[in-house]
This record gives C-alpha cells, sequence and structure tokens, in this order.
C-alpha cells in the first residue's frame, strides 16, 4: 500500500483550495492510497513498449480556422459576475499590504 | 520602502561572476485567441471579445488556432530550434483571478520547440551565441486593474478589475539556457537579446512586436557566484520587464543589490522582483513556495501536435533573413562606418531606416533625420522612437523635399514639427504653413543687389577671387529672406552677380 501522508493531503487541499477537516483528512489519505495503487497495478501490467496517451483516439492536428466568430456581449459575460465594476468582473483584494 | 544597498557596478565584477536567463513572451497577432474563435485585438472595451471558452465555463471545449501553430514553428525555426514531432499541450494548475479556468493551458515536457540558438552582438561588437533551451506555446491571461490603497499597486489594494479580453491570446514563451560570460555586457546583452527576438517575431510577421503594448514581455533571471565558484548562485527572476532600457537597467540593478548582499555574508532569496521603472529599483516579490506546484498535467481535451516534415519544411522556406545577416547586409548596403550603424542599432532604428529608404531617401538623410531630429524631440518628450507618430514614408518625402530645393534644413525642421504634431503629410504642411523656399531667382537677386549695394567692399573681395567673403552676403540675403531661400543658390547667384558685373 502507498503511503499518502497526512501533510500531503493538507498540501494538495491548500493547492485546490479546498477546506478539510482532521477526519477528512485521514479518510482521503486511505483513499487516495488506493487510487495510486491502482495505477501503480495499471503500470506494472503495460510494457516499456507501450506509448504513454493523453487521448483515448489516436487523433493529431485538430485544427481551426484563424476566423473571428462572435463573442458574447460585455453585458452576457458579466450576467454571472458575482460582482462587476466599469465592465469588468471585480474581485476581493488579492494580497494585503507587505 | 527601504531603498536597498548596491555594490558599485566595476567592483561587483571584479568579484563575482554574472549568469542570466531570460524568458521572453511573446504575444502573436493572429485574427483570433488560442483555443477559441475571439478576436486578438488590442484595446477593445473590456470583456467584448470573451466567450465561454476564454471565460472558462464550465463544459466549454476549446479548439486550437491552426494559424498560431504554424506561427509558432516558424518562431522556433528562426531559433535555429528542432520542432517536436510530438507536442502536446498541459494544463498548468493555479488560482488567480486573471485565470478564469484556473488552470493555463501550456505545454510542459512536450514544447513545440527546443534546442535552439542565436548570435547576439554585444555592445563592444563582440559575438555572443546564446543558446535557446524551448520555446513552447501558451495563452496569455487577462489584464487585472488593482482599485485602491498605494497607487495601484497590487498590495493594500481593495479589490481588483478583470478584462479578459487577452485571456487565451497565444502567446510563445522562448527560454534561454544560461548565458556565461557575458561580464560588464550582460545588462546590454540581455537588451540586445530581447532585441533581436522582437526584430525576428516582427519580421516573421508573427507578433505586432510592440513593448509598449506588452506584445513582447521579458522576465530576466540574474544570479552571480564568485569567481572560481562551480556552483551558481542563487537566482532571482525580475519579471514583466517591458522596455529594452529597463532589462538593461534591471539587471545591472540586481547585480549590484545581489553582489552587496553576498559581500555582507547575506544570502540571496530565490524569489520573483518587480522592477520600478520610476525609482529604478527591483522589489521583492513573492517567494518560490509551494504555491509553484503546477501539478501538469496533459490536457484532456486536445489532440497532440505532430507537424509533418513537409509542412516544416514549407514553412522553413519562407523564414526572412536572419538579423545578424540583415544587418551585414544593410550595413554593406548603406555604407554606414562601424560607429553610424552601432548608433541606428542601439537606438533602435534599422527597420525605420530600412522603410526610409525602401521610400526613396538616401541612407545617410534616413539615418540623419531618425538619429537626429527625431531622436532629439521624442528623447525630449520621453517617448521611444518607435511611439513618434511620424511615418518612413514621411521623412522620405521630407528629405525629397530639401534635395529637390523646395526646403531648407531649417523649413524641413518645421516640417517635421508640423508632421509630428498630426498636420499632415509634408506637402501639405508645406503648403498650410507657406514654408517653400524662395526659388524665384528675380526675388533672390533684388535682395543680392540690395547687400551687394550696401557692402561695396564685399564686391571687391569676390571679384579679387576671395569667395569665402560671400558668405556675409550670403547671411545677409537668407536673413532679408526670413530664411525661406536656398542657401546654395544664393552662393551661386552672389557670385555670378559679383563676377558677372
Ligand atoms: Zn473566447
Amino acid at each position: 500500500m502507498s503511503e499518502i501522508t497526512p501533510e500531503l493531503v493538507r498540501h494538495l487541499a491548500g493547492l485546490a483550495r479546498i477546506e478539510v477537516t482532521d477526519a477528512e483528512v485521514a479518510q482521503f489519505a486511505s483513499q487516495l492510497a488506493v487510487i495510486v495503487d491502482s495505477v501503480a497495478t495499471v503500470k506494472a501490467a503495460v510494457g516499456s513498449e507501450i506509448q504513454a496517451t493523453s487521448h483515448p483516439i489516436p487523433m493529431s492536428n485538430v485544427f481551426r480556422e484563424d476566423v473571428v466568430r462572435p463573442s458574447l456581449t460585455q453585458k452576457q459575460a458579466l450576467s454571472g459576475a458575482a460582482d462587476s465594476d466599469s465592465g469588468r468582473f471585480k474581485v476581493s483584494a488579492i494580497l494585503d499590504e507587505d | 520602502m527601504a531603498k536597498e544597498q548596491l555594490m558599485d557596478y566595476q567592483k561587483a565584477l571584479e568579484t563575482y561572476e554574472v549568469v542570466i536567463g531570460l524568458e521572453v513572451h511573446v504575444e502573436l497577432n493572429t485574427n483570433t485567441k488560442m483555443f477559441c474563435g475571439c478576436a486578438n485585438v488590442f484595446g477593445d472595451e473590456p470583456n467584448t471579445n470573451v466567450c465561454p471558452n476564454c471565460l472558462g465555463f464550465p463544459g466549454a471545449m476549446p479548439a486550437v488556432n491552426g494559424k498560431a501553430i504554424e506561427n509558432s514553428i516558424k518562431i522556433g525555426l528562426a531559433l535555429d530550434c528542432e520542432i517536436a514531432a510530438t507536442g502536446r499541450f498541459a494544463r498548468k494548475n493555479y488560482f488567480y483571478p486573471d485565470l478564469a479556468k484556473n488552470f493555463q493551458t501550456s505545454q510542459y515536457d512536450e514544447p513545440i520547440a527546443f534546442e535552439g540558438k542565436i548570435d547576439i552582438e554585444g555592445p563592444s561588437g563582440k559575438v555572443f551565441t546564446v543558446d535557446i533551451e524551448r520555446a513552447h506555446m501558451e495563452e496569455d491571461a487577462g489584464k487585472l486593474t488593482h482599485v485602491g490603497g498605494s497607487t495601484g499597486r497590487i498590495q493594500g489594494a481593495e479589490y481588483s478589475l478583470v478584462d479578459f479580453n487577452r485571456a487565451g491570446v497565444p502567446l510563445v514563451e522562448i527560454v534561454t539556457k544560461p548565458i556565461y560570460g557575458a561580464g560588464d555586457e550582460a545588462p546590454e546583452l540581455a537588451a540586445a537579446y530581447v532585441r533581436s527576438i522582437r526584430e525576428i517575431v516582427k519580421n516573421l510577421g508573427v507578433s505586432d512586436a510592440r513593448m509598449e503594448r506588452g506584445n513582447v514581455r521579458c522576465d530576466a533571471n540574474v544570479s552571480i557566484r564568485p569567481k572560481g565558484q562551480e556552483k551558481l548562485g542563487t537566482r532571482t527572476e525580475t519579471k514583466n520587464v517591458n522596455s529594452l532600457r529597463s532589462i538593461e537597467k534591471a539587471v545591472k540593478y540586481e547585480i549590484q543589490r545581489q553582489a552587496h548582499l553576498l559581500s555582507q555574508g547575506t544570502a540571496i532569496i530565490q524569489e520573483t522582483r518587480h522592477w520600478h521603472e520610476d525609482r529604478g529599483a527591483t522589489s521583492s516579490g513573492r517567494p518560490k513556495s509551494d504555491a509553484d506546484d503546477y501539478r501538469y498535467f496533459p490536457e484532456p481535451d486536445l489532440v497532440p501536435i505532430q507537424p509533418s516534415k513537409e509542412w516544416i519544411e514549407q514553412l522553413r522556406a519562407t523564414l526572412p533573413e536572419k538579423p545578424a545577416i540583415r544587418r551585414k547586409r544593410l550595413q554593406e548596403l548603406w555604407g554606414f562606418s562601424e560607429l553610424e550603424f552601432r548608433d541606428v542599432v542601439n537606438s533602435d532604428l534599422l527597420d525605420e531606416i530600412d522603410d526610409t529608404v525602401k521610400a526613396g531617401a538616401t541612407p545617410q538623410a534616413a539615418r540623419k533625420w531618425w538619429t537626429g531630429e527625431i531622436a532629439r524631440i521624442a528623447n525630449s518628450e520621453d517617448k521611444e522612437i518607435s511611439e513618434m507618430p511620424i511615418t518612413p514614408k514621411q521623412v522620405a518625402e521630407i528629405a525629397g523635399l530639401i534635395d529637390s530645393g523646395k526646403l531648407t534644413d531649417r523649413l524641413a525642421r518645421e516640417v517635421l514639427t508640423g508632421v509630428l504634431a498630426g498636420e499632415g503629410d509634408p506637402a501639405e504642411i508645406v503648403s498650410k504653413r507657406g514654408l517653400e523656399v524662395v526659388s524665384d531667382d528675380g526675388a533672390l537677386l533684388e535682395a543680392i543687389d540690395k547687400v551687394l549695394a550696401e557692402q561695396p567692399d564685399v564686391l571687391e573681395k569676390i571679384r579679387e577671387g576671395k569667395l569665402q567673403a560671400a558668405g556675409a552676403v550670403i547671411g545677409a540675403v537668407m536673413k532679408a529672406m526670413g530664411g525661406s531661400a536656398d542657401a546654395a543658390r544664393v552662393r551661386e547667384l552672389v557670385i555670378q552677380r559679383a563676377s558677372g558685373e
């Protein structure tokens, strides 16, 4: 069984901006260990001659013509925003004064 | 903020070896964005070139802009890079409000181009070969405006406003390998490198390459180590240095700042830093930390890019000549001295002069106007010459008006002022302001006769062959004509008059 430490779970949760309780950390640690082990099993099953793939269908070079298509209007774009000001999305302060 | 202490530049170079690395972001000038059909335009109303894709709405699917791939390959080829047989996009995950998707679509371990090189001439004329590690494709982020707090800075702002028009604009990031041995030329070399990249992408036609608009942006990595030490020093990365002048200053500043710290026995902190043009200093940004764990993984919504050999060769055949070769060719073609030519290159006026010559001016006239009067005015207004509202065609037109005797140098400078003030093309300004040279010999002769009559001794001297005496007469005639006469013609007429009687 892979070892997923509570610290690693907290680190990942921090990167993903998810708040976790101590109970959840323990729960996710064991669940993640199962997932990592499963991947290891698959890895062991394929030989080195198999190319890694990021897509199920062997396709490449799917390109779009460089032609402008209609965009949303500013009003539409901002319609789902929590807050906006002067045609822009308004977000809370990013950094504190240093 | 406390002012940081710096070591004297020459002293720093005696003790330490400088290593720099440069990351240049080039915004491509495609019609549309990298992964959606929104227009790629600078300066539109905020959030008018956005769609579910570049706003990161759930379920939106990206579609790769083929033209952006083509342009990226061209950049790779122009930098003598290998083009990857298979390239993939990857997700770079992080949270920041300028990125609605919470990840940036970029390239990780399979960049489209790698292992290139470019020759850069340092200020002394010494040529450095800069090795290119990679050039990869990615998308630009939105534009943040920080409101409140101290002077629009991110620190202490009350809130920020986001415009996503720029989000998803195609970028190519060009990364050099560490550059060793530039010594005291490191700052200038960094600027010269960015200048060359800008020249390349401009000549390729793949970017507008306007630094003041952020089309070309540079992050400068600087580290120093005591001379003779093998181990590289800790580096800092100064972000978004957006003019050639600032790049030079920022690199120099970091060398002096780091040298002072090391000489005090203080360790350099690995961090990003920000350049402040107003006070000519860098300041500490955030230290490298856990937040830099980007958890890259292959973009599942996009298939790999596998440019065929034929396609690559086709694109290679369309490449314009390399900057170093072009420079050599132009210097020979124009017949400039080493000093004149370097002045042109360092003033960033190669394209302007090339275009002015193509528009019909002589190389020397083109050089004189751009490095002289136009540069002087730009400097006095604290602007880049490229920002001046005058075209090479207009400069060639002014030069042509002098050659054909319609303008004197003084009048031409007045016409130039008119062009810069937006009064129209040179010919229009000449007629509007009534600046044409008096080419009516009758009017000139009348003035000459009057002056000669007043100075009989001068007339005598000219007759004796002392032609320099004519100078006084010419000056007086020019003054009488309010400067709007061709001095050479006046001289001819004076001598003719004096010897003809
Ligand atoms: Zn879009």
